[in-house]
């Protein structure tokens, strides 16, 4: 049995096609990074000014100027390219990053993402969230389906602090996938094993199914 | 003209209690170190400190939070930092949290002369609470205005005596646009070579936003989250 954040990530990782320029998250999302294809050429993103992430360095590798947005160091790949953070988010705010991947906190059936703050918690700031949402071609994202205390993170409305309104454009759980389209949420793909009717126990949010529902591989 | 002739402390007379400082860095990646530790020394206070993040507990600019230096930050991110949290929730500190892309944008027309703008970013979050809205072809935009600081602290690898500026790899970061918007713009930096030593295809800030260079010490390099993979393993 694997996790539900291999799952989702299995899954998430099917969205990269090759050629794509692509930001991740801190989270699960930086756990897709490992699953791209080796013979596909994606240039990863980082927002402090790096396109082309690489691997985690050698312990000889090491370079105190070469971080990634997680402030953990890396290298770069063939073809990278450093720059400074006015151009690193006219490239996410200008539509030039072909797919962003987030985690949530709590999405809503209108495709609004809260992700950075809790009320009466210490807030640690957005981030480059709010533009990456705003700006990236496509918004992906990527969250356990309910809390840990079994609440459905997928709301009719966030009751969160938004970082985004009507910004997703697909969520992948560990157990369905769904798109958000003019006629609302939709169930694009369930999980195999997975009922669509528990799924609907596990989302507060309302939504149809696609005539050409599937099951997750 | 030699822009290398004062010392930090000499240039730091002139900051004065209640300015506005911009500091280059992401993390503790590309942080003027020696520029910090003097502003601690000089005593400045109630500053408005704009910097993507606010170092940490012992280094960068936490070390101005813990000698209680700063009444206001403006960043996107501030996790990293115990005693940022300590000063928020007893009122000591203002924190004005900015979307990245908009606190770099800010900066960027803070330097080119442009006092506002409109961004979709933030709109419908609290960030958008209070800022005019306008609508282009049937989107929401929100302004944001400019940034200019009293005086601006970048990093940079190598400057000449003139103060043209080159940055290494992601230290980078927000030193260029933040060199652009100070009023004073003060770069430390690893190297100081001759004029014409710099290739003018590769320098990345142009002489005339830097009015002083100071040499720093890459010894004092931190790295905030070491990640390794080991031989023949990738990723």
């Amino acid at each position: 049995m694997t996790s539900a954040k291999d799952r989702i990530v299995k899954r998430a990782v099917q969205e990269i096609e090759n050629g794509m320029n692509v930001n991740l998250g801190i989270g699960i999302p930086t756990l897709v990074a490992n699953e791209i294809p080796s013979d596909y050429q994606v240039l990863l993103q980082s927002e402090n000014g790096l396109l082309g992430i690489g691997p985690y360095p050698l312990e000889t590798e090491i370079d105190p100027d070469l971080i990634n947005a997680g402030k953990e160091t890396v290298t770069t790949v063939a073809g990278a390219s450093f720059f400074d953070s006015a151009d690193s988010f006219a490239m996410i705010r200008g539509g030039h990053i072909d797919i962003a991947i987030l985690g949530g906190m709590e999405v809503s059936e209108q495709g609004d993402l809260a992700n950075w703050m809790i009320p009466g918690k210490m807030v640690k700031g957005m981030g480059g969230a709010m533009d990456l949402v705003q700006g990236a071609k496509r918004v992906i994202v990527v969250m356990e389906h309910v809390s840990k205390y079994g609440e459905s993170k997928i709301k009719k409305t966030c009751t969160l602090p938004l970082t985004g309104q009507k910004v997703v454009h697909r969520l992948i759980t560990e157990l369905a996938v769904f798109d958000f389209t003019e006629q609302g949420m939709v169930l694009m793909e369930v999980a195999p094993h997975v009922t669509v009717a528990e799924i609907r126990e596990k989302t507060e949010a309302n939504f149809t199914l696609s005539e050409n529902l599937k099951i997750v591989t | 003209m030699n822009k290398t002739e004062k010392t930090i402390h000499e240039i730091l007379k002139g900051l004065k209690d209640d300015s506005t400082i911009l500091v280059g860095g992401f993390g503790l990646c590309g942080i003027p170190e020696v520029a910090i530790e003097a502003i601690c020394r000089s005593g400045a206070k109630n500053l408005t400190v704009v910097s993507n993040n606010c170092g940490v507990d012992d280094w960068g600019l936490g070390l101005l939070l813990a000698n209680k230096q700063i009444k206001k930050m403006i960043s996107s991110y501030v996790g990293e930092n115990k005693i940022f949290e300590q000063q928020l929730l007893s009122g000591q500190l203002e924190v004005e949290l900015t979307p990245q892309g908009t606190l770099a944008e800010r900066i960027r027309a803070g330097g080119a002369g442009i006092p506002a703008f409109y961004t979709a970013t933030g709109v419908g979050t609290p960030v958008a609470e209070g800022k005019p809205v306008k609508v282009y072809e049937g989107k929401d935009y929100i302004e944001e205005r400019a940034i200019v600081g009293d005086f601006t602290f970048v990093k940079a690898w190598k400057a000449d005596k003139l103060g043209n500026l080159v940055y290494r790899k992601t230290a980078r970061n927000f030193n260029p646009i933040m060199a652009t918007a100070g009023k004073i713009t003060i770069a430390e930096v690893e190297e100081i070579v001759e004029v014409g030593e710099l290739n003018p295809d590769e320098i990345h800030t142009p002489a005339v936003f830097v009015q002083h260079v100071i040499l720093g010490d890459s010894s004092k390099k931190r790295i905030e989250k070491r990640t390794t993979r080991t031989e023949g393993v990738a990723g």
